[in-house]
C-alpha cells in the first residue's frame, strides 16, 4: 500500500486571496522558503495595503485555464540588503506588463509566483491586485531555490521564450536566451545594473502549457499552512499535519558555521535535540536554503524535498542568516513535488547541483513519532 | 577630604522616578525611589532634592546629572503633545509602492502628519543618482502647506551610506523657511531599511516638543538646585547623549529604561555577561549583558504602532511582579497586578489582596517591618503554589534568553527582586544580589557610556577603508554625543554580504563608545 504522500491529500484550493489571508500567506510562503527566498515582512504590509485598495484577487486553476488565457511569472530578483532600502516603484509591475504583452502579442491575464517560499511567494498577489490581474494558482518550484534553472517548466521541457525586467526608473531590458542558465547569468548583470534590485517577468504559460509544469495549487496550500500556523494552539504540529511533514528533532542550535564562497553562503548548523529527542544530533547543511538533513552519517531529508527549521515555541520559519547558537528550534521535512524527483528535476536540483557529493534520498513521512 | 566629582542618576519610569549619588570612584552615596508624576517634572524635583538633601555639602562636587526615560515613548502611545510633520522623501519614482507613513495607525498619522512628498532624489546601492535632486520640488511642497506644520523630516534613499544629498537639503529649506526650522534627517536616526528609517524620523520630529518639555524641566531643576551640572539623556542601547542631541533626536531615548537597568545590573555586580532580571511591580524584564552592554533585538519593534529600527535591547517580559495578584479560588497568578498601590492593598500592608509580596513573605522572604496577618487554609495553599509557579515562570524565561548557555550568572534587581528564589536555573547558575539592585536603572543613568554608530556599503577589497571610514564616523558621532576624545573606542564592527553588486560588497557597521570626560578613570568602554 502505497504511504500517505503530501501530494495525494486532497488539497482545497481558494478561489480568491482576501486582505484577511496575507498574514497566514506571509507565514506559510516562510515556511515553504525552506530558510531563503528573503524576509516576508515588507512584502507581507505592501500587499495588505494593496489588496485594501484594490480589493481581492482572483485565484484560477491550471486545469482552469481557457484559450484566452496566458500567465506570467512575476518576481523581485535582488538583494534583500537593497531590498529593504530601495522599494519599488508603483509604475514597475505595470511597465513589465505592458512589456511583456508587447513581446507576447497577446493579452495576459494572470500572474503567477516563481517561486512560493519566502517574498517572492507574497508580493505577486499585491501586483496581481493593482494591475487587475487574477493569480494562478501555483508556482515554480513549490518552494524556495537560487538559481534561474531550477523551475518547474524547464523540468517539464517548457521553454522559457522571453524574459523581461524593470528598475526602479523605467528602464527595461527583453532578454531572449539560448536557456535558463544563460539567463541567470544576464538577468543577475542587469540587476547589478539595476542598482542591486528589479522585477522581472518570465515563463508565458497558456492553457496548453501551464498544466503539469507547474507546482499547482500552492498559494492555496500556503495560505493554509499559515493559518494552521497562526491559528492552532500547537502551531509545529499543526503545520507538520497540514504540509504532510515529520518534525525530524526539537532542539537547541548548538552549533552555526558559515562562510562565503563564489558569492553564495555555505554553512552547516547543528541541533541536539532536547526532551524525547534527547541524546541525538543533526546536521544541516545550508546555503541561501536548507538542503541535507544528516544524522551519524545517515541522510535523513536531501534537496530538493523541503526542510525548514522552525522556532520551537511559535513555529515561525527562521530563515538561515538568522539562525544564532542557542535558539530553540524544530527540524520539519516533507517530500518535494513529484517532478522535482523525475531524472531531469534531481539533475537541475538534486544534491550534486549544489555542490554536495551526496546522493538524493527521497524523503519518506514516517508519521508523528512517539 | 579632597574634592572629587559626583554623578546624579535619575530614571523616570511609569511607577517611580529613582535618583542615586555616584561618587567619582564610581560608588552609590545616596539613592532614591519617588513616584512618578504626570508633569514628570515633580518626580524628577523631588527624586533630586531628596539625594542631594542626603549627601549634604557634597551637593557643590556634583557635576553630572544622567536622566533616563520612557516619556518619549508615552507621548507616542497617549498621541500626546505631538508636533505637525512635513515629510520628504527622496528617490522617487524608486519606493512609490510604499508612500511615506504609510503603516501608521490612522489615528497617529492624523495627528502627525502635515503633508507628505515623494521628489527626485536619492541614490542606488553603488552611489549612482537614481534621479536628480528635485530642488523646486521641495519649495513648492513646503509653501503648499503654508506654514501648518512646526519640523521637517527627509528621508533620501541611501542617505546612510550617502549622507550629502540630506544635508543640501537641510540647508536649502532653511534657506526657503527660515535658518530656525526644526528640520530632521534619516542619516541621524537609523541605518538602511527605508520604511523603519523614515517611520523612525517622522516620529522624532514629532517628538520635538515632548523633548523639549523634559530637557528644559531638568534643566531648569539642575538651575533651581543651583548645581553647576552637565546634563545627559540615556538612549536605547545603554549609552548616553549629551541635552542638545536628546532634544534634537528624542526617539533614541525610547528604549533607554531596559537597557538602563540591565546596564547598572552590570555596573553594580561587576559582571560583563550575565542575564539580568528586573523585578517591578507588574513586570519581570529579563535582558542579556553581552560584553557590558545590552544585547539588542532583532525582530522589528513597534512603538505605538509604528515599524521602526530602533536600536533596543532584547527584552522578554514576564506577568511576574511583586503586586501580582495571586487569585485564592483558582490559584491562577497574575496577570492582574495592584501596582503602585500594593502598600495599602496587599496583605501584608493590611489589605485585602493576595499578592505575589505576601507569597514570598509565607515562602520566607524578609521585608523589613512587615510581616503576614493570620491566613486561612485556602488562602496558603493559593499562596504557596503561586511561588512554584513564580520559580517556573522565570526558569523558563531564564532559559529562552540564556541561548543554551547554562554558565551566565543571574543578577537580580529591582523592587521585587526577592521574589527570585536562589536556585533558579539550578544549583549551577550564580544568583547574584548587588547592593542598590532597587535602583539599578538611575545607575546604570549615571554609569552609561557615550556612544555613536555609522554604515559604509563598499567594496570586499576596499573592506579596511570602509571599516576605518566607519568607525572614524562612528567615533565622531560618539564625541558629538559627548564622549572623551581621549578615551573613545570603537566597541563593534558587523559585517554583512551585499550579493547582486558588480563587484563582491560588504556593509560594515561600526559602534563606537567612551566614558564622559573626567569619568574615565572609573568606567572604561568595554572591548
Amino acid at each position: 500500500m502505497a504511504s500517505t504522500s503530501a501530494q495525494s491529500r486532497t488539497l482545497t484550493t481558494l478561489d480568491r486571496v482576501v486582505v484577511e489571508d496575507i498574514p497566514a500567506l506571509a507565514a506559510g510562503a516562510a515556511i515553504f522558503g525552506t530558510g531563503g527566498g528573503g524576509a516576508v515582512y515588507t512584502a507581507q504590509r505592501i500587499v495588505e495595503r494593496e489588496l485594501r485598495a484594490h480589493g481581492p484577487v482572483e485565484l484560477v486553476r491550471a486545469d482552469e485555464l481557457t484559450d484566452d488565457d496566458a500567465v506570467i511569472m512575476m518576481s523581485g530578483i535582488g538583494a534583500p540588503t537593497v531590498g529593504i532600502e530601495m522599494l519599488l516603484s508603483n509604475a514597475q509591475a505595470e511597465i513589465l506588463l505592458r512589456e511583456a504583452e508587447r513581446v507576447a502579442g497577446r493579452r495576459i491575464t494572470a500572474l503567477m509566483p516563481a517561486e512560493i517560499g519566502g517574498s517572492n511567494g507574497v508580493s505577486p498577489i499585491g501586483w496581481a491586485a493593482r494591475l487587475g490581474l487574477k493569480m494562478l494558482d501555483a508556482d515554480g518550484m513549490g518552494r524556495a531555490f537560487p538559481e534561474a534553472t531550477m523551475i518547474s517548466p524547464n523540468v517539464a521541457g517548457v521553454p522559457c521564450d522571453f524574459a523581461i525586467q524593470a528598475d526602479v526608473l523605467g528602464n527595461v531590458n527583453v532578454q531572449k536566451t539560448v536557456d535558463l542558465a544563460w539567463l541567470e547569468r544576464y538577468a543577475r548583470a542587469s540587476t547589478v545594473a539595476a542598482g542591486g534590485i528589479a522585477l522581472g517577468v518570465h515563463y508565458l504559460l497558456t492553457a496548453q502549457t501551464a498544466p503539469g509544469a507547474v507546482i499547482a495549487g500552492t498559494i492555496s496550500r500556503a495560505i493554509a499552512v499559515g493559518h494552521a500556523l497562526l491559528e492552532a494552539d500547537e502551531p509545529i504540529t499543526a503545520v507538520a499535519e497540514e504540509l504532510g511533514a515529520d518534525v525530524l528533532i526539537t532542539g537547541k542550535i548548538v552549533d552555526v558555521e558559515r562562510h562565503t564562497a563564489g558569492g553564495f553562503v555555505r554553512g552547516s548548523v547543528t541541533v541536539a535535540g532536547t526532551g524525547t529527542d534527547r541524546n541525538r544530533l543533526q546536521r544541516i547543511e545550508l546555503q541561501n536554503e536548507n538542503l541535507v538533513v544528516l544524522q551519524d552519517g545517515e541522510i535523513l531529508a536531501s534537496v530538493p524535498d523541503l526542510i525548514t527549521i522552525v522556532d520551537a515555541e511559535t513555529g515561525h520559519a527562521i530563515s538561515t542568516e538568522m539562525l544564532r547558537f542557542g535558539q530553540r528550534v524544530a527540524v520539519l521535512a516533507w517530500a518535494c513535488d513529484p517532478l522535482w524527483r523525475t531524472e531531469r528535476g534531481l539533475e537541475l536540483a538534486g544534491p550534486p547541483a549544489f555542490g554536495y557529493d551526496l546522493p538524493y534520498v527521497p524523503f519518506e513521512r514516517k508519521g508523528a513519532r512517539s | 577630604m579632597m574634592t572629587s566629582e559626583l554623578s546624579i542618576g535619575v530614571d523616570v519610569g511609569g511607577t517611580n522616578t529613582d535618583a542615586v549619588v555616584l561618587s567619582e570612584t564610581g560608588a552609590v552615596i545616596a539613592a532614591t525611589k519617588q513616584s512618578t508624576t504626570s508633569d514628570v517634572i515633580g518626580g524628577i524635583r523631588a527624586a533630586i532634592s531628596t539625594v542631594l538633601d542626603a549627601i549634604g555639602p557634597q551637593r557643590d562636587a556634583v557635576t553630572r546629572v544622567m536622566l533616563g526615560t520612557t516619556h518619549a515613548t508615552n507621548a507616542i502611545v497617549e498621541r500626546r503633545a505631538l508636533a505637525r510633520v512635513a515629510m520628504i522623501r527622496l528617490g522617487a519614482p524608486a519606493a512609490t509602492e510604499w508612500p511615506p507613513l504609510s503603516g501608521w495607525p490612522q489615528d497617529l498619522a492624523e495627528n502627525v502628519l502635515a503633508g507628505a512628498v515623494m521628489l527626485g532624489g536619492g541614490h542606488l546601492v553603488d552611489g549612482t543618482p537614481i534621479t536628480p535632486l528635485d530642488r523646486d520640488g521641495i519649495r513648492r511642497f513646503l509653501d503648499s502647506l503654508a506654514g501648518a506644520f512646526d519640523a521637517v523630516a527627509v528621508a533620501g534613499i541611501f542617505s546612510p551610506l550617502f549622507p550629502e544629498q540630506e544635508r543640501e537639503v537641510d540647508a536649502l529649506i532653511r534657506e526657503h523657511i527660515g535658518y530656525d526650522a526644526r528640520v530632521y534627517l534619516s542619516q541621524d536616526i537609523g541605518p538602511t531599511g527605508l520604511i523603519e528609517r523614515e517611520n523612525a524620523t517622522a516620529l522624532n520630529a514629532a517628538l520635538h516638543k515632548v523633548a523639549g518639555d523634559v530637557t528644559k524641566g531638568l534643566l531648569a531643576v539642575v538651575e533651581e538646585q543651583g548645581l553647576n551640572a552637565t546634563t545627559f539623556f540615556a538612549q536605547n542601547d545603554g549609552t548616553l547623549m549629551s541635552l542638545d542631541y536628546a532634544e534634537q533626536f528624542p526617539v533614541l531615548t525610547i528604549g533607554s529604561g531596559p537597557a538602563n537597568s540591565i546596564r547598572g545590573a552590570a555596573y553594580l555586580s561587576g559582571v560583563q555577561d550575565a542575564i539580568v532580571i528586573d523585578v517591578g511591580g507588574t513586570t519581570s524584564d529579563l535582558g542579556v549583558l553581552v560584553g557590558g552592554f545590552p544585547r539588542e533585538s532583532t525582530m522589528p519593534r513597534e512603538i505605538g504602532g509604528v515599524q521602526t529600527n530602533f536600536r533596543m535591547p532584547d527584552i522578554l517580559s514576564v506577568g511576574v511582579g511583586g503586586g501580582t495578584i495571586v487569585d485564592v479560588a483558582s490559584g491562577r497568578v497574575g496577570p492582574g497586578s495592584v501596582g503602585y498601590r500594593i502598600d495599602t492593598e496587599a496583605l501584608a500592608f493590611g489589605g485585602e489582596v493576595a499578592t505575589l509580596t505576601d507569597a514570598a513573605l509565607l515562602g520566607g522572604a524578609q521585608l523589613p517591618g512587615r510581616a503576614l496577618p493570620e491566613l486561612q487554609r485556602g488562602t496558603r495553599d493559593a499562596l504557596t503554589g503561586a511561588l512554584d509557579v513564580v520559580e517556573q515562570r522565570l526558569e523558563e524565561a531564564v532559559e529562552r534568553l540564556s541561548l543554551g548557555r547554562m554558565d551566565l550568572p543571574l543578577i537580580v534587581v529591582g523592587g521585587g527582586g526577592f521574589l527570585v528564589p536562589d536556585a533558579l536555573g539550578g544549583a549551577s547558575t550564580t544568583v547574584l544580589r548587588p547592593q542598590h539592585g532597587d535602583v539599578a536603572n538611575a545607575v546604570g543613568a549615571a554609569i552609561s557610556l557615550a556612544g555613536g554608530r555609522a554604515d559604509q556599503i563598499a567594496a570586499v577589497e576596499d573592506r579596511e577603508a570602509a571599516m576605518q571610514a566607519a568607525s572614524q564616523a562612528a567615533i565622531a558621532k560618539a564625541i558629538q554625543a559627548g564622549a572623551d576624545p581621549l578615551q573613545v573606542s570603537v566597541v563593534e564592527v558587523l559585517e554583512t554580504p551585499v550579493p547582486y553588486t558588480a563587484r563582491p560588497t560588504v556593509n560594515i557597521a561600526a559602534k563606537a563608545a567612551g566614558p564622559l570626560p573626567h569619568l574615565s578613570r572609573a568606567m572604561q568602554p568595554t572591548q
